[in-house]
């Protein structure tokens, strides 16, 4: 883009506090970590600061000055961290001659229309720094995790070895814990007959209702469709206990009466339990999906005779699809975390992956934990990118432009 | 709905096998400990008689969940690993089966009827006591200072020792530390806290450092916390911190100065079927003879609780360590113990933690 705004260079004065501050910032990390958190701030803003002066008053070339930045802080970077350090350190170097240039030159100007107060550009700026930490505030205990899984040690901590990235303070180990552990291989097979099952329900039923409740025939529908979303609402240790007393009865028919063994009987509480707490989401989804729909389409398919199954099937389903589908990855994921419920209405022979880990966090604290969090994030994410992609295909192959 | 048959199907076979087999499900607290008890009971047990035992690692809602259970009408547990004083509590209810010692448990090996192999450990008529566990401190090698400390008034001296310790969030144990080391003697300590003076000099006490305590609610809090350095000192159970410095060589060490000895065992549920209570009976018949309760030793830092099965604890099962040193209930760490008073607690809890929580929140 072309420049807005002619640039013009900018006082030592104001260029040097700044990028020391910035300085003063990585200095606290790498003063931490090496035991002296005020002797890193203080260092680091003292180098950067120098590093300023030496390259806009002394080298004052700025391809040679980069390459000066560069190599020299990863040096600082071998010193403090070793061979990894040099890595970062490179970063580093990189980041401290572009922002030591892009403040001296103006060049933060340039994009920005030529009106603007020095308070609005600062605006302007910390604008994006708050957007940007606002995403990084989401994502980073998210990614976090994913480190720590590779501990070597049982602890959640980032050990002086992880750190200076030594392949000693990694291994694979809570991963192989996973993968050959009893407890933890059946509550995943356990997570995985539940949730699927589930969800099929979830969603039968929950598009039956949602289709049922968009007819303006329908008596009381109002009343109907707020019981039928009540689970979504009502806090979940609540229905929980009611599930409990309500399942435990139900039980012990389906046990006694019918003799069915007491292992099935727990996986149909459980998963009717979540079926439960599936069908709201379900409903809502579809319901938004059937307000775009044409209703003068069902009655086009009954004016060429066909029955009313078929023209669901074949007419009103392939539109609400996405609605559809979206509602059933709710209801697959909202059993899937769930674990209030599965504690109460479930044995101990339906332990579910949440309540595994909910019971390995309260007991142990062991890394197998974020190992398993892990996995789960990345088939989230998996699964979603999935969805996406297909829903754009579907929509590419139907001609419309994707959203 | 053809995807919905063949899902149910799956299930059904997936589920219809383990249904065939005999199944038992054993409650206890999860961890390093539910692993002991997997080899040194499960396991040995399941190659004898065929029974799938699935493990709930729900103990510390123990006395909620079986409650509920009762009132549902549909207990699931079979075996229930409890601390001696939610045993009693159950006991009191009539949600604990009681056992008479002399039928329903093993001899020792020599002829020592079992109730007097458990001695004064039968604290209750339901409890069959499994171990004797010890509430202690242990402190970071690296962060005291010189002069380690050898004294449990150290938890109570920020001046030589700065830093934060971690204590369980509840007045047990903390309230007799407390008094101990504001010059009460040790045979005085529950006939001072049984008087509200006793127990606001208690909570001065612990005044002194509240600024500089973690509260832990789960045992394994205090081990995470010293392997990160949090805290420089802190309270847990014996065996966790055995684990912190034998299996995960932190540089943590034991202050073994008062610690509190406390009793972990069995229930089997009241309202069992004849028989799941056969079954049940027949496990613990097995499981706390005089062997099996040394065997467990190899695996955990626990004391077995039958007088016969000291002799017998040998090595760690992975490690090769002597276990022996490392009991709480060995000579050398049992020089200064304190004995936990069930029946004080069974009648003050409820007034004192109301008090304690209050201080707490202030």
């Amino acid at each position: 883009m072309a420049s807005l705004t002619p640039i013009s260079r900018k006082p030592l004065s104001f260029v040097l506090p700044t990028t020391a501050a910035f300085g003063a910032f990585l200095g606290l990390f790498v003063g931490t970590a090496n035991g002296s958190g005020l002797t890193g701030i203080l260092a680091g803003a003292a180098i950067v600061a120098v590093m300023g002066i030496l390259f806009v008053s002394v080298i004052r070339n700025e391809g040679l000055s980069k390459w000066i930045s560069i190599v020299g802080v990863a040096m600082m970077g071998l010193f403090f961290a070793g061979l990894p350090g040099i890595i970062l350190g490179a970063l580093a170097g990189w980041f401290f001659h572009w922002l030591t240039y892009w403040l001296y030159e103006g060049r933060y100007r340039a994009k920005l229309l030529p009106y603007l107060t020095s308070g609005q550009v600062l605006w302007h700026y910390t604008f994006r720094t708050i957007c940007g930490a606002i995403f990084v505030f989401l994502i980073t205990p998210i990614l976090v995790v994913m480190p720590l899984s590779f501990n070597a040690q049982d602890f959640f901590t980032f050990t002086p070895e992880m750190l200076r990235l030594d392949p000693a303070g990694y291994s694979l180990k809570h991963y192989q814990d996973f993968f050959t552990n009893n407890e933890w291989q059946r509550s995943f097979k356990n997570s995985l007959i539940i949730a699927p099952i589930a969800t099929v329900i979830s969603v039968s039923l929950g598009t039956l209702a949602a289709i049922g409740l968009s007819q303006s025939h329908v008596p009381g529908r109002r009343a109907i469709m707020a019981i039928l979303i009540s689970p979504m609402i009502v806090p979940l240790i609540i229905s929980a206990t009611g599930m409990f007393f309500f399942y435990s009865d139900i039980g012990n028919w389906l046990e006694g009466t019918l003799g069915l063994p007491k292992n099935f009987v727990g996986y149909v509480k459980v998963i009717l339990a979540h079926a439960v707490l599936g069908i709201p989401f379900v409903i809502i989804t579809v319901t938004a999906t059937l307000v775009g729909f044409d209703h003068s389409l069902t009655r086009a398919a009954a004016n060429m005779g066909a029955s009313p199954v078929t023209t669901f099937f074949r007419v009103q389903m392939p539109l609400i699809l996405p609605g559809v589908i979206s509602g059933g990855l709710f209801a697959f994921i909202t059993s899937f975390d769930e674990v209030v419920v599965v504690l109460f209405v479930g044995s101990a022979s339906q332990k579910t992956l949440p309540w595994q880990m909910f019971t390995g966090l309260r007991e142990q604290i062991s890394p197998t934990i974020l190992a398993v969090a892990t996995i789960l994030v990345v088939i989230s994410v998996l699964l979603l990118a999935t969805v996406e992609m297909l829903r754009r295909r579907s929509e590419r192959l139907r001609g419309m432009s994707p959203t | 709905m053809k995807t919905k048959l063949t899902a149910l199907a799956v299930t059904t076979a997936l589920v219809a096998p383990a249904a065939i087999a005999e199944e038992m499900t054993i409650v206890s607290w999860g961890g390093a400990y539910s692993k002991s008890q997997l080899r040194a009971y499960h396991e040995p047990y399941s190659e004898k008689t065929g029974v799938t035992i699935i493990n709930d690692d729900s103990s510390a809602e123990a006395v909620a969940k079986l409650r509920a259970m009762d009132e549902a009408g549909n207990v699931t547990w079979d075996v229930v690993d409890v601390v001696a004083a939610d045993a009693i509590r159950l006991c009191d209810e009539g949600l604990a089966m009681e056992i008479d010692p002399d039928t329903m448990l093993a001899a020792a090996p020599d002829g020592t009827s079992a109730a007097d192999d458990f001695g004064d450990l039968l604290v209750s008529e339901c409890f069959i006591p499994q171990i004797v566990y010890s509430t202690t401190f242990g402190y970071r090698t690296d962060l005291v200072g010189d002069t380690a400390p050898t004294d449990i008034c150290a938890v109570f001296d920020t001046d030589a020792y700065p830093g934060k310790r971690s204590l369980e969030k509840r007045p047990i144990n903390n309230m007799e530390w407390a008094l101990l080391c504001d010059g009460v003697a040790k045979d005085d300590v529950y006939d001072v806290l049984a008087t509200p003076e006793g127990q606001d000099k208690a909570l001065a006490k612990l005044d002194t450092i509240k600024d500089d305590v973690i509260w832990w609610s789960a045992g394994a809090d205090t081990p995470q916390l010293l392997a990160d350095g949090e805290v420089i000192m802190g309270s847990t159970y014996n065996g966790r911190l055995f684990s912190v410095i034998e299996e995960q060589k932190q540089p943590v060490a034991m202050l073994w100065d008062a610690q509190v000895f406390d009793l972990d065992g069995w229930i089997i549920p009241a309202g069992l079927s004849d028989e799941r209570k056969k079954r049940a009976l027949d496990y613990i018949m097995f499981a706390t003879d005089t062997q099996r309760l040394a065997d467990q030793a190899k695996y955990i830092s626990y004391g077995p609780a039958r007088k016969s099965s000291a002799p017998l604890v040998g090595k760690h099962a992975d490690m090769g360590i002597e276990m022996a040193p490392h009991m709480p209930t060995d000579p050398e760490n049992a020089k200064n113990t304190f004995l936990y008073n069930y029946e004080f607690w069974a009648d003050y809890r409820d007034d004192i933690d109301a008090k304690f929580q209050a201080w707490l929140a202030k």
